[in-house]
This record gives C-alpha cells, sequence and structure tokens, in this order.
C-alpha cells in the first residue's frame, strides 16, 4: 500500500506549530515572558531553554530572549508551570483586548 | 512435509513459517501450548523473533501495537477473558489499522469459569473492526495464518484465525506443513506502508474533532468519521481481496478451499444446517444419515465471519426451503449472531426465503453428541420446521424453570 494513501487511512500527526490549525484562537490566557528574569535574556547568551522543551506545540524559540509565536501558542501554561525562574506569567486575553 | 501434531502447533509453525518478529502474549487455557511453542522456537534459534513476556493480555496487544507501528511483523495469541481483556486495544489496533494477526484458540467467557470450548469469546469481539477467519481443522489452522497475514498486510487490517479449544487446539491431526522456501515467497517480509522513525518524529492515532483539522502543511488531514468510514470501506474490500490471496496460496502450495464457505453437500439440499468452526464436520455425518433416509440435507460452514460475505452466503442458501443455524455464541436477549446475520443477508439477497431456525449448543464445552445433531436436524427438515421458539437449546440437562431430567 503506497505511504500517502495510508495515512489517510489513520490520524497521524507531526512536529511543527499548526498541526490542528491556528490553535491560538483557543487561547484564554497568554504566556509573556520578562526578559529581565528570563535566563537567557538576563546573561544575553543562549541558555535554559526549558520552555522550548516543555511547549507542546513547538511555538517557542530558541532565541535570547526566547519567543512566543501567538498564532499558534494555545495557552495551556505549561512552560509558565516549568520555567525555573518564574519568568513566564499567564495573563488573561481579555486585557489585551483592551488595549 | 506430513507431521501428526496440535492445532496449537499447527498455529506455532504457522507462525514461524510466517517469521514474525514480534510476538507478545500471555498464556491461558487453551491457547497456551501455541505460545510455549513459540517460545521454545525462539529460544532454540529456530525463529529469529524477539518474544516480549508481559503480565497481560492487555499489554500483549499493546505491545504488537508497538511494534507493528514500529513496522515489524507481530502476532499474539489468545481465549476467552484474555481476549475481553484486550477488547480496548482490539479495537484500537483495528482503527490504527495495523496488520496484526492473533490466533483465538476459542473459549468460553465467565461468569461463571470455564475453561472449555464454545465461540462466545471471539464472536463477543465481532464488531471491533478485525477479520474474523474460522478454520475447522489443523491444515485449515496452520495455512489460515500464512494467508491472514497476507491479507493484513494488503489491506492493513488485522486478522483473527479462530479454532474450537481442546477440540482442536490441543488434538492430534495430521496435516501437511508447507516448504518453508515457498512460504518465504508467498510471504515476503513485511514492508509497511509508514513506520515509527525517531529521525522523523510523528504522533500516531492523535485526537481527531467531529471535523478534519489542518495539518503542520496547511492540508486537510482526516477526521474520525472519515477514517472509520475507509475502515469499513476497506473491510467489505477484504473480501475480494481475500480471494486474491487464497488463489496465490493454491497456485503456489497445490491446495486450498473456498475462502468464504465450505458447502457438503448442498447443491440439491432442501435444508442446509450452517456453523462455524469444528461442529461443520460433525454435522457432515448426520447429513449423511438424513441423505440415507431421503432427506436432502446438507451443511454449510462459514469461514469468513467478518466482514460478513453476505451475497456469497445468501446464495449458498437461497435454492434450499430451511437453513438451521448451529451455534456456540448467543447475543442474550435475542439469537445468535451468525443466525441474524444470515437472515439479515437472506432478505436481502433471496426475498426472506428460505425459513431459518437457530439452535444454541455446546455453551461452556458441554458435549455435543451426534446423535444429538441427528434429532435437532431431522425434526428442523421439514416444511414447518421453522416453526416455533427463536432459539432452541440442545443439551440442557436442567430446562429453564424445570428439574433435572
Ligand atoms: S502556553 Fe503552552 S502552547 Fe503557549 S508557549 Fe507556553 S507551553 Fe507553548
Ligand atoms: S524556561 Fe524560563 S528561564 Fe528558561 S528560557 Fe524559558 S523563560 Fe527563560
Amino acid at each position: 500500500m503506497p505511504a500517502g494513501d495510508y495515512r489517510k487511512k489513520i490520524s497521524l500527526s507531526e512536529s511543527g506549530p499548526g498541526d490542528a490549525g491556528k490553535t491560538g484562537s483557543w487561547r484564554i490566557v497568554r504566556p509573556v515572558i520578562d526578559p529581565d528574569v528570563c535566563i537567557p535574556g538576563r546573561r544575553n547568551a543562549p541558555a535554559c531553554y526549558i520552555c522550548w522543551l516543555y511547549c507542546p506545540d513547538g511555538v517557542i524559540s530558541r532565541s535570547v530572549p526566547p519567543g512566543i509565536d501567538y498564532q499558534y501558542c494555545k495557552g495551556c501554561g505549561i512552560c509558565a508551570e516549568e520555567c525555573p525562574t518564574k519568568a513566564i506569567t499567564m495573563v488573561e486575553e481579555s486585557s489585551f483586548i483592551k488595549e | 512435509m506430513q507431521i501428526i501434531e496440535t492445532g496449537n502447533v499447527a498455529a506455532a509453525l504457522g507462525v514461524k513459517l510466517a517469521r514474525a518478529q514480534v510476538i507478545a502474549a500471555y498464556p491461558i487455557t487453551p491457547q497456551t501450548p501455541l505460545t510455549e511453542k513459540l517460545s521454545e522456537f525462539i529460544e532454540s534459534g529456530e525463529m529469529q523473533a524477539e518474544y516480549i513476556p508481559v503480565e497481560s493480555e492487555h499489554s500483549a496487544l499493546a505491545i504488537c501495537i508497538a511494534a507493528a507501528s514500529a513496522g515489524a511483523r507481530s502476532f499474539t495469541a489468545t481465549s476467552s477473558n484474555g481476549l475481553l481483556y484486550m477488547h480496548e486495544q482490539i479495537q484500537w489496533a483495528a482503527g490504527a489499522r495495523l496488520p496484526l494477526v492473533m490466533c483465538v484458540a476459542n473459549r468460553g467467557v465467565g461468569a461463571p469459569w470455564t475453561i472449555w470450548n464454545d465461540h462466545q469469546d471471539s464472536i463477543s469481539q465481532r464488531d471491533t473492526g478485525w477479520i474474523q477467519i474460522y478454520a475447522n481443522d489443523h491444515q485449515q489452522i496452520i495455512d489460515s495464518v500464512l494467508k491472514a497475514f497476507c491479507l493484513a498486510e494488503e489491506i492493513m487490517i488485522p486478522v483473527m484465525v479462530c479454532y474450537d479449544g481442546y477440540i482442536l487446539s490441543h488434538t492430534h491431526m495430521p496435516f501437511d506443513v508447507p516448504d518453508s522456501e515457498i512460504a518465504d515467497a508467498f510471504l515476503p517480509p513485511y514492508r509497511p506502508p509508514y513506520a515509527l522513525d525517531p529521525a522523523d518524529p510523528a504522533n500516531l492515532n492523535t485526537v481527531t474533532m467531529p471535523d478534519g483539522r489542518p495539518d503542520v502543511r496547511g492540508d486537510i488531514s482526516p477526521g474520525y468519521m472519515e477514517i472509520r468510514h475507509l475502515l469499513q470501506h476497506d473491510m467489505v474490500e477484504a473480501i475480494p481481496a481475500l480471494k486474491r490471496v487464497e488463489e496465490r496460496f493454491r497456485s503456489m502450495f497445490g491446495r486450498g478451499h473456498d475462502p468464504y464457505v465450505e458447502p457438503y453437500r448442498c447443491d440439491d439440499a432442501d435444508y442446509i444446517a450452517v456453523s462455524l468452526g469444528s461442529l461443520s464436520y460433525q454435522l457432515h455425518d448426520v447429513a449423511d444419515a438424513l441423505r440415507a433416509e431421503g432427506v436432502r440435507a446438507g451443511v454449510l460452514s462459514v469461514h469468513l465471519y467478518r466482514p460478513f460475505p453476505d451475497r456469497i452466503i445468501a446464495e449458498a442458501l437461497n435454492r434450499c426451503s430451511g437453513v438451521i443455524v448451529f451455534e456456540k455464541a448467543l447475543s442474550y436477549g435475542y439469537q445468535g449472531p451468525l443466525c441474524s446475520d444470515i437472515k439479515s443477508a437472506l432478505y436481502r439477497y433471496a426475498q426472506g426465503k428460505p425459513f431459518v431456525t437457530n439452535y444454541i449448543l455446546g455453551l461452556g464445552g458441554r458435549e455435543i453428541t451426534t446423535q444429538d445433531l441427528y434429532e435437532a436436524l431431522k425434526v428442523s427438515c421439514s416444511p414447518d420446521g421453522g416453526a416455533g421458539e427463536e432459539t432452541r437449546w440442545i443439551g440442557l440437562k436442567i430446562p429453564a424453570g424445570g428439574t433435572q431430567t
């Protein structure tokens, strides 16, 4: 059976942002990184990236400081939970709408 | 090579010839000697495979699912409550479209405990999306295991090969062991259409939404309903696919049979007894005895139960006046499942003719005497043989509400 035919018969997802579409629309709380607390931000050098490792949607970049792609971040809060320095705060989406 | 061995050994030899790469099974009577034999083959180096001991049947099938997802030809076997304990993973294997093969040495299910034969275990898994083949003797067991891998891998649907516990699993019979070189040509190494690869990670059988969802490339991937619709579509396609497998088997090994049904003296029969498994051969003797008395009786053994070859079965039955279904399983509160399926096939293809009547027998290993079968079939081989109660029971010692007879 050709691989292409088989893949239509099952549910299969590959890593990368956007596997379930623009999942950013699911978000009700937004992770916001404080670069003055975050280790790479403070040291101005790549380090830590625990948030990148844990994000189930692969939407955090290993940059200095790390960035989050809000088109796909679904707001699960795992990054904030795992961050060893508590640099990530989950902020109500409604507060951004008011701005 | 002709040998005399048990049905369980026939199954084990089939798995060895198929060069299964991963075997995970938990011992349960009457399947145990099959898995013991396979572990002996692997221990002695006769067979190159991973044998993974597990703590339960649920784990056994979970391991086979994982192994097949990684591209390995995988096998398991069980019976009775072990099969029921796999139930969740049985459904999973079918939805995940993995070409597993499982032998079921048929045994009744608890409660109360029974270790003896009936068909309630595999029949209760009828609606899980697995193909079910019933073997009537040792030759059919070993051949069916080989064909099962071939069919499963062609259409990517798992296959159960069912055979009667003790009656076949533990009795010795002569059978031919296919030549391993021809078996290799018949069943080449498994080339999976997709296999898990750490270099290209993917998540299999992820949660689906009621609608399809966009994937990482922005394509719409199938939703739950599309995936399940394709399973149904491909199950129906398995009917002609099995015929192709059978024809290839016959051309390479010089033997074979109708892959769907096995008719015996049905051509001019007025009454046809229908059953699954080894009981069919016992019914041959009964048909012969009735023929000697001038009653034109025949026997139809059903080999392929799911997908149900309804048109083929209806065509085999629609010229007779009565169909008598003998079953070792029951849909409690209604009738034997095979009886219901046959009625449904006849309704569609034979305008409701002939009559269909149903006998329940042999539950939990209750002895089935040929005399009992003869008496039952004789009563039913008459124009009003279908009249009366929906299911009649053979071999009951204490009737409901009654006292011991
Ligand atoms: S909230 Fe969840 S999805 Fe969003 S960046 Fe954090 S871990 Fe990733
Ligand atoms: S886990 Fe926290 S400290 Fe580490 S990189 Fe991410 S935000 Fe910065």
